[in-house]
């Protein structure tokens, strides 16, 4: 019968096809071989804005920015801190008003010379209005910002008159106020210097940015991958150790894990918490797990009169008192995050500010005395706390469960914490704008430079870009205004750490986790590691 | 007409993943075509004895009584399920995620330390509840307006058939993803009203078609002429003979809206905790399935049997009304 | 005929118009993307007012429409938020989508109809029985199951196929991503064609055609078959614009960045412009293959004849 042989004909063309991509599938994606020229797959999420500097906010986006530019200063993959990469000096003697001299003989790699006007013009770029750069909040301490970019209205100016061309390699910076860590500042992405093409031809460099990092982009097909070649004429001792780097785009970071396994991709830097179980037996020492600036806290609704009541404090560390943080890292997470002791990252070390324990009992697991303080705060709002959190990205529903039975558990009451999954980030990031939660909610923070400021400022600061929560409190206010007057940077610590001081004693937020950064790469790799950013460092990966 | 006999077999379509696409009818009672052959004369002769005849075959029919079975049991659990359960779904102890099968929980632990026997005992009245009412929705809002689309014709039929093509055309998953992840309730409301509301079309073409159908036949132009009124003919005469093909299609497309729920959660739009269902807890044990797949095996056992029991009980009822397949 | 043709085109206009309207209505009730393009911080207001000002989101909702309508006529689709163009996103999704959606229908046309056929001849047998089984359970198990239970043994443990699809996405390496989307269709159109066979069998077309002593090879292709297929066209050609729309799922497992998964991220990242163009042009697909599947049934029936 005609059907039947149809059928048995589609099944052996199955077969041969099954068996034809089972033969290819083990070479990876590279021709191989471990003289440098290798090229290695990684996975990728597909970046949210356009990839110009001042515009990219988020990891993915940051991937490629990290290989492709070298800016006046960049962080230490290993220990954070902020080292000259182009810039030659950076000099001030009041803190506020800084002399650039940047090292003569980096190019961009289409040849043109990089200088001082590839930083002024960058920057005035990032900062102008007219170019919706979404990090152009960045160069909100150089003078003139408020001109070129009016929180409302239109602009006044094209150009930071704080921002000067003093020569081929110098410029100068004149801040609105004295901020003496800024020059640590300045290895953020957002500070890249840009070719004369970025403007002259925009379009054309969107489709394929030119830069003056080891890695030049060789192909970008949209939505779907990104191939990075070694770029030759890069002369820095960070050149890159391989032939280049294939961006594969993932939307489930559970297909790249087992892509990883299937010897389909060589590096996965996202591994799913769900996986982390296996990776032992399936990667055996290829998995790293380092301490990343990012850490995970519960933010409060401020501008809802029932957490901003005298004793709400109380229940607020009732409920930091009700989570069994080793726990749930143990268990959800796999020890790919550790239980926080303070409100910023370890990875900032103890000279930069970070101190463990400095929470005391508040964020240690005490079922009793959580019941006790949450009843003496005079019990939870309405009865319930819901747990907002954004559901499309970052599996964070695994561990609000988590501590919401933790919680449930702790006040003996099964529907004290319930998870209140958002469908989408933006709608996440809606309700918080509209101030429309009402109880706590997830609030991770990725450190843009290792500087405890980074942790605090923004965060907590009054009216502050990042202060979701509306949290206001003057002591905390006039510490960090003192801190970041002070020039010296021992001291200027000592006044951040009084100003966490009032963050753990209102418990203005509930520190949960450092988050690591982890990673998994196939054996073609060696010599992968992961910088404070949780980002690998492509560019000392070996193949072969 | 040929579509009588084979409505009911594509309308099971519409609900698959990929959605909306019943077809049913289409187009085919606008165009000038030629009558059917030898079909036709359907079920609809002699109404009484249609419905009798089609229960004393279910009466016989194993498949009919098996799935009638597990349904009734399904409905029990669902309205007391501490009757086999004794445990709290909400009641969870993270020292024993994902743990295996042990005496007292048959079923093992999930990845939070819950119970999955109880949770999957829990979850039944969730989804058997999606599952009804949805039907429910989309059988009495797509037979009303496919009905009177068929029953009134001309220019009332051209309007509600373009609106049936316009919700149509919508992908289901799709229209799920876009309307659901805006919604911050967590009753099972919103997801039961979007499966209405992307759901209708399905039934409305096939009420429409059988209704048409119907309309023809003699006894009805004869009550017609003897001057019965519009809401007369459509109550007593046109519905009853009309109402057996969208029974069958809502029975089978219970199964598939019990499924949708479980895609919706998978996409990170279904219902919300501290809601139990089996739609939550599968996709949440998908993530699980090399560590511990006894956490994905009981609740989505659990939903596959509740599909294939409506889905067969859909079945037997069609072919005891299909007077052909006799 | 032609007439007809013209008369199916008009109709489209209004459904046409409709459907983008309603999807362009669904997707502004998701409310304001520009808060989640600043990441965990809330954008400064000077920039997210002009970001609204420059996608046209400070209008209107009816306004919004027509401007967008206006120019999708001359082919501008616009412009997703990381700064691709909609028409370019197309070129690459939709390429794909097309490979694995053909896959997916020839798996239906040729295993659904070979099986079809043969439990139509063989009603109530065994191979009957458990091809009717086999179908239920592929029915009540949800899609995204099966897929990720192949993936993992297909991909991982026995390790035939790769667990996720290249960007080159080859008709090669969409056969299990094509069968996991089909699947559910695939079952449907068993039965849709087991049926109707067992119908017509009985049909005095069928009896004659035997009795003139015709040989049962040619009684089943030519008679048989022709005359059972028209539910099953039907299905198929209604189903070609679901499985493109309703391979978010699939597309996801596999990560194939085909139409789901453009729509997927424009969801998420309630891209407006990403998802009215895609679906704008799902729609037109739904259509067309309506139209085609009506006008086929003249070419399998000769009794319907359109004026």
């Amino acid at each position: 019968m005609r059907g039947a042989t149809h059928a048995k004909w589609a099944a052996c063309a199955a077969a041969v096809a099954l068996a034809a991509t089972a033969c290819g599938s083990s070479g990876g994606s590279s021709s191989g071989g471990g003289d440098g020229s290798a090229v290695l797959s990684a996975s990728w999420g597909d970046p949210q804005n356009p990839l110009e500097p001042a515009n990219t906010n988020e990891v993915q986006g940051g991937k490629v920015l990290d290989m492709v530019f070298r800016g006046l200063k960049r962080y230490n993959a290993k220990t954070g801190k902020a080292e000259d990469m182009l810039a030659d000096k950076i000099e001030t003697t009041d803190s506020q008003n800084f002399t650039v001299t940047i090292k003569s003989g980096w190019k961009f790699s289409n040849g043109e010379a990089v200088t001082a006007k590839s930083f002024v013009d960058a920057w005035n770029y990032g900062a102008s209005l007219k170019n919706n750069q979404k990090n152009a909040y960045f160069f909100g301490y150089i003078d003139g910002y408020d001109k070129v970019h009016p929180d409302s209205g239109s602009q006044s100016a094209t150009t930071l008159s704080g921002l000067k061309v003093t020569g081929t390699d110098t410029f100068t910076i004149k801040l609105t106020q004295k901020f003496s860590t800024f020059p640590d500042t300045l290895g953020y992405a957002a500070y890249s210097p840009l070719p004369s093409t970025f403007f002259s031809d925009h379009a054309a460099w969107l489709k394929k940015p030119v830069g003056n990092g080891p890695y030049t982009i060789e192909s970008y097909t949209k939505g779907s991958q990104m191939q990075l070649k070694k770029w030759d004429g890069y002369t820095n001792a960070d050149k890159a150790q391989n032939g280049g780097v294939t961006l594969k785009v993932y939307t489930d970071n559970n297909t790249a894990y087992t892509d990883l396994m299937a010897g389909n991709l060589d590096l996965v830097d996202d591994i799913p918490a769900s996986q982390l179980k296996n990776v032992k037996s399936d990667l055996g020492g290829r998995y790293i797990n380092t301490p990343a600036g990012i850490i995970q806290t519960l933010a409060f609704p401020y501008y809802d009169k029932d957490w901003n009541k005298s004793g709400s404090e109380k229940v607020r560390q009732g409920l930091s008192m009700a989570i069994n943080r080793d726990q749930i890292t143990d268990t959800i997470f796999q020890k790919t995050r550790t239980p926080a002791t303070d409100w910023t990252s370890p990875v900032l070390g103890t000279a930069g500010g970070f101190q463990d324990g400095l929470c005391g009992d508040s964020c240690k697991y005490d079922p009793t005395e959580a019941k006790k303080l949450v009843q003496e705060g005079g019990g939870l709002p309405g009865g319930q706390v819901k747990i907002t959190y954004n559901a499309d990205t970052g599996s964070h529903k695994e561990w609000v469960d988590a501590v919401c039975n933790s919680i449930n558990n702790a006040l003996g009451n099964d529907k004290a914490c319930v998870g209140n999954p958002v469908g989408t980030f933006a709608d996440f990031r809606n309700q918080i704008g509209q101030h429309k939660m009402t109880g706590p909610f997830r609030a991770g923070w990725q450190m843009d430079y290792p500087l405890i400021q980074n942790f605090l400022q923004p965060l907590y600061y009054t009216n502050a870009s990042s202060n979701d929560g509306q949290w206001s409190n003057k002591d905390f206010d006039k510490l960090v205004d003192e801190a970041n007057a002070e020039t010296d940077t021992g001291k200027a610590i000592k006044l951040f750490q009084e100003a966490e001081g009032v963050v753990r004693d209102n418990m203005a937020a509930i520190p949960l986790w450092y988050q690591n950064g982890s990673a998994g790469y196939s054996d073609r790799l060696s010599n992968v590691a992961l910088n404070p950013f949780s980002v690998p460092v492509y560019n000392e990966i070996k193949v072969g | 007409m040929p579509e009588q006999p084979f409505e009911p077999e594509r309308a099971i379509a519409g609900t698959g993943m990929g959605g909306a696409m019943d077809l049913a009818t289409s187009e085919a009672e606008t165009l000038e075509k030629t009558p059917g052959g030898p079909e036709g004369t359907g079920p609809q002769e002699k109404p009484r004895s249609l419905w009798s005849d089609a229960w004393r075959d279910l009466r016989r029919n194993p498949v009919f009584i098996i799935s009638a079975l597990v349904i009734l049991f399904l409905i029990v659990i669902s309205l007391w399920p501490s009757l086999i359960a004794s445990g709290n779904p909400l009641k969870c102890n993270l020292a024993k995620a994902q743990e295996g099968s042990q005496p007292g929980h048959p079923f093992g632990y999930d990845g939070q330390g819950c119970d999955v026997y109880t949770r999957t005992v829990y979850g039944t009245r969730t989804s058997v509840t999606v599952g009804v009412l949805a039907t429910l929705g989309v059988a009495i809002f797509g037979s009303v307006l496919g009905g009177l689309a068929g029953f009134f014709g001309g220019i009332w039929d051209s309007i509600l058939s373009r609106l049936t093509d316009i919700f149509f055309a919508i992908p289901v998953v799709l229209g799920g993803l876009v309307l659901l992840s805006v919604v911050t309730s967590n009753t099972v409301w919103p997801v039961i009203g979007f499966m209405v509301l992307l759901g209708w079309p399905q039934i409305s073409r096939i009420a429409r078609g059988s209704v048409i159908t119907a309309k023809q036949n003699d006894y009805v132009q004869a009550a017609r002429a003897l001057g019965a009124s519009n809401s007369r003919l459509l109550l007593r005469h046109i519905t009853p003979n009309a109402v057996a093909p969208v029974i069958v299609v809502a029975t089978i497309a219970l199964g598939t809206y019990i499924s949708l729920e479980a895609t919706l959660s998978y996409l990170g739009v279904g219902l919300k905790p501290p809601t139990v269902s089996w739609g939550i807890d599968i996709s949440s044990a998908s993530a699980y399935i090399r560590n511990a797949p006894h956490m994905l095996l009981w609740p989505a056992g659990a939903l596959a049997i509740t599909v294939l029991a409506f889905i067969m009980l859909g079945d037997a009822v069609r072919d005891a009304l299909d007077p052909k397949l006799r | 005929m032609g007439r007809y043709v013209v008369r199916r085109l008009l109709q489209m206009v209004p459904v046409f118009i409709g459907a983008t309207l309603l999807i362009f209505l669904m997707v502004n009730v998701m409310g304001d993307p520009i808060a989640g393009l600043c990441g965990d911080r809330q954008c400064d207001p000077a920039t997210a007012a002009q970001l609204k000002k420059e996608f046209g989101l400070d209008k209107p909702v009816w306004q919004q429409y027509l401007t967008y309508m206006g120019n999708v006529f001359t082919g501008d689709f616009g412009t997703a938020f990381n700064g691709q163009k909609v028409t370019e996103l197309m070129a690459t999704a939709f390429p794909v989508t097309i490979r694995l959606t053909v896959v997916a229908i020839v798996i239906e046309v040729v295993v659904g109809i070979a099986l079809g056929v043969v439990t139509g001849l063989r009603r109530g047998r065994p191979i009957d029985t458990s091809v009717l089984l086999l179908t239920l359970i592929v029915i009540s198990i949800p899609t995204f199951v099966t897929g990720l239970l192949l993936q993992l043994l297909l991909g991982v443990e026995w390790g035939w196929i790769k667990p996720s699809v290249s960007t080159d996405a080859t008709f090669s390496e969409l056969i299990v991503p094509g069968l996991v989307l089909a699947s559910v269709s695939l079952a449907y159109v068993t039965r849709l064609t087991r049926t109707s066979i067992a119908e017509n069998r009985r049909s005095d077309y069928v009896r004659t055609a035997v009795a003139k002593g015709l040989p049962r090879r040619r009684v089943i292709i030519r008679h048989l078959l022709r005359n059972s297929l028209i539910p099953v066209v039907t299905f198929i050609g209604t189903d070609i614009g679901a499985l493109m729309g309703g391979a978010i799922v699939t597309e996801r497992i596999f990560n194939i960045h085909g139409v789901g998964f453009q729509l997927y991220q424009g969801i998420v990242r309630q891209n407006t412009q990403t998802v009215v163009g895609f679906v704008t042009v799902l729609v037109l697909v739904f259509l067309v293959a309506n139209l085609l599947v009506d006008l086929l049934y003249a070419v399998l029936d000769p009794r319907i004849r359109y004026a």
